[in-house]
């Protein structure tokens, strides 16, 4: 810790020093003849996303490395949608989820990423590409899967293209697949099924979470799970479709199966760890952060599979010329490892795999990626403890995890009724 | 005639005494009346760029159309439509929007109802059972010691209080007064009420407080010494004095707890819908105009509840 902050400080000074010596050079005036302090100008990328992939040490390394400082600008998935319609200049670099862009594509506010200046876009994990695990096992494509939405016909295109180009409509950073989290020391037996979120033996401590894209594809895994209708597509509900899975939502609710709903990462954790709820909707994450704080809490695989998610990155339409530049050197960074591996370390997916690995210890890699029981401690990025040695991580490998994904965050045809019966059962 | 004076002078001729017939002539003399909209006027534009062009804007964007991704600028009243859809066919139940409507009401009246109780109390004792101003003054700034910490987090302090394993239900069952711990006391309409008297309580006190003070204390001993019980002094002496201050306590509550959605989503555990909290989530949905319509009927509703008020009482005619 002291030698980073030892470390820190002298890059600065240095940088200080320099900057001193390049303004006192201009100031004196005895360099004639010379028009401009070039390296004074600053590489700065307004960078608006969900806090997932925002990390102070993410942004340090990158300022380390590459010379670009990222500005955060943190809002919720919606917000992040809402802002990239009504403010598009207000960003530079987009990190938003593949589900959005159903949305964001057709409003033209975006400008679709060159593959051929990215250079590890050959090694994307085939998740994205292809819509299988490295191992070759298919992957559910329910919903909007990233594959069905990654290319564009032409660079100013609105439309989706069906097979690849070379205009990428989000460079994959982050991904992951969801399941419930639950209490195992006050459940006290197996979880195994969906279903079991509206088990009445759970009466008033289930939840789910308030964000209607996301969660009636949970619901739709509990209606399914529960044999009462099987889906064409989850992630593209009819009309009846929606009413049904909404009518089962709603007798739950006004049976009082629920304690509460949540909407961001903390509540879902304060949920959580003060009992308050024993089964609910969860972020991988959310539960390491509730194990952290020494409560037991599982990332429950179920026989059903995971609702999976994936976000990445793409530009304003407003950004070109340098900052265009900067743009692709930062994507390129972010792929080329530190920033995957510090993902991998916090129980989400990296998108190129191998820049990752070669950035973990070998123990770490077999703990996170390949479900193997820990050799060491395994230890968050800021180096508190997850897991004794020993441990295996819930769900197993990167193969079992995403190869059992059944659907993909999604936006729906029928969004707008659907949101709207999302309000009826709110209100219910 | 010093320089304020001059000033004073050329701006309303005739208000010093003795010195405005000697400069009465001149042509650059300003009327009165634009005197008054000068004066009038730094507080107008504020009024009209802050409040009234958005509310302008918020009520042409309700009549505009819209799709997945974008306001379509044609007149349309789908917003509105949106809104009340299905709630002929289902009478004679209630649609989601009355149903909110109707929630967001009772939760309205409640913290209203217990608030006024408790702030005319409050308002009472510093008025008349505190002597000395000093600590009328102390104890004032007192009741603003809650307000030194964010809306948010005395909100979110009722949770670990109240939770299934919180400090009460722990308490009551080591009591034994309970076997199990209570559920109704957090994420409960309870749960909203309480956290929104919590916070809202003081802007009843303040005003009624106000109110109070102005009373002339000659009136009560009047009321007294014409045989008037502590009950009819109160009735018919300081309720209708101190009604101002009432009136403009309940409009401070009532507006503030109609659009409120936070306090209702956490305290609520977001189970509970309120107006506002539709609006919030069609907006998230980038329905904008629909979202416009209904910050319109909110709007509409929150007015003529007050509306109702000032008619029982002429503010500016007790003022």
């Amino acid at each position: 810790m002291t030698e980073t902050t030892k470390k820190g400080f002298s890059r600065r000074s240095l940088l200080k020093g320099t900057a001193g010596l390049a303004g006192l050079a201009a100031g004196s005036g005895v360099i004639t003849g010379f028009p401009y302090v070039h390296s004074a100008e600053p590489k700065v990328l307004r960078y608006l996303g969900t806090a997932v992939n925002e990390g102070d040490d993410i942004s340090k390394q990158c300022l380390k490395d590459t010379g670009i400082k990222i500005e955060y600008i943190t809002a919720t998935t919606d917000d992040v949608t809402k802002r990239v319609m009504t403010q598009p200049n207000s960003f530079d670099v987009l990190d938003t989820e593949y589900f959005s862009l159903k949305k964001i594509v057709p409003s033209g506010n975006i400008l679709a990423l060159d593959a051929k200046k990215i250079k590890e876009f050959d090694n994307i994990t085939p998740v994205f590409t292809k819509g299988e695990t490295p191992g070759g096992k298919k992957i559910g494509g329910q919903g909007t899967a990233p594959w069905k939405v990654l290319y564009l016909e032409g660079k100013d295109s609105k439309k989706f293209a069906t097979s690849a180009t070379e205009f990428v409509t989000l460079i994959p950073t982050v991904y992951n697949a969801d399941t419930l989290g639950i209490r195992p020391d006050l459940i006290k037996r197996p979880i195994s099924s969906w279903s079991e979120l509206l088990n009445p033996e759970f009466k008033g401590k289930a939840s789910i979470l308030n964000i209607p894209s996301i969660g009636i594809m949970d619901a739709a895994m509990v209606v399914e799970a529960s044999g009462k209708y099987k889906y064409a597509d989850k992630g593209n509900m009819t009309k009846e479709e929606i009413d049904l899975t909404m009518k089962v939502m709603t007798e739950a609710k006004k049976a009082g199966q629920f304690r509460a709903f949540w909407k961001d990462f903390n509540e879902s954790v304060n949920l959580m760890a003060s009992g308050e709820t024993v089964i609910q909707s969860m972020w991988s994450p959310a539960v390491t952060k509730v194990r952290s704080m020494g409560i037991a809490c599982t990332f429950q695989p179920l026989k059903e599979g995971y609702r999976s998610w994936a976000s990445g990155f793409c530009v304003s339409k407003g950004v070109s010329g340098a900052k265009l530049d900067w743009a692709y050197e930062f994507v390129n960074w972010f792929l080329s490892g530190y920033a995957g591996a510090y993902l991998n370390r916090q129980g989400y997916y990296s998108a190129v795999l191998s820049t990752a690995k070669a950035h973990m210890e070998p123990y770490e890699w077999a703990y996170w990626m390949e479900g193997k029981p820990a050799e060491k401690d395994i230890k968050a990025p800021d180096g508190s403890l997850l897991e004794k040695a020993g441990a295996v991580r819930d769900g197993g490998s990167y193969e079992d995890r995403m190869g059992a994904v059944a659907c993909w965050n999604a936006v729906m045809d029928e969004n707008d009724y659907m949101v709207r019966k999302w309000n009826e059962f709110i209100a219910a | 005639m010093d320089m304020s004076e001059e000033v004073l002078q050329q701006a309303s001729p005739g208000l010093i005494p003795g010195s405005g017939t000697a400069r009465a002539a001149k042509p650059t003399r300003l009327s009165p009346s634009f005197i008054s909209w000068l004066q009038a006027g730094p507080m107008m534009l504020v009024f009209l760029a802050f409040f009234l062009i958005p509310l302008v804007f918020v009520v042409i964007v309700s009549f505009w159309d819209y799709n997945e991704y974008q306001l379509l600028p044609a007149f349309s009243v789908r917003g509105y439509t949106d809104t009340f859809e299905g709630c002929i066919a289902q009478l004679p139940d209630l649609c989601t929007i009355g149903k909110t409507y109707l929630k967001t009401l009772k939760l309205c009246f409640l913290v209203w109802a217990i608030t006024l109780f408790i702030g005319f109390w409050v308002a009472y004792f510093l008025a008349f059972h505190v002597k000395s101003k000093t600590w009328q003054m102390g104890l004032s700034l007192l009741c603003t010691i809650p307000f030194w910490t964010s809306n948010v987090i005395r909100m979110i302090a009722w949770i670990p209080l109240l939770g299934r394993n919180g400090l009460v239900n722990s308490g009551l069952m080591k009591t034994g007064l309970v076997n199990q711990p209570v559920e109704w006391l957090l994420f409960s309409e309870f749960s909203v009420v309480l956290a929104l008297v919590h916070l809202f309580t003081f802007f009843m006190v303040v005003p009624i407080f106000n109110s109070m003070i102005r009373i002339d204390k000659s009136l009560i001993e009047a009321a007294y010494d014409a045989g008037a019980t502590g009950l009819q002094t109160l009735v018919n002496v300081i309720i209708p004095l101190a009604k101002p201050g009432i009136v403009i306590g309940s409009i401070f509550v009532i507006t503030i707890v109609m659009g409120d959605f936070i306090t209702i989503g956490v305290m609520g555990g977001q189970q509970i819908a309120a107006a506002g909290k539709i609006i919030e989530t069609r907006l998230n949905a980038l329905q904008f105009p629909a979202a416009a319509a209904n910050a319109v009927i909110l709007l509409a509703i929150t007015f003529l509840i007050i509306t109702m008020m000032s008619r029982i009482v002429d503010i500016r005619k007790e003022l």
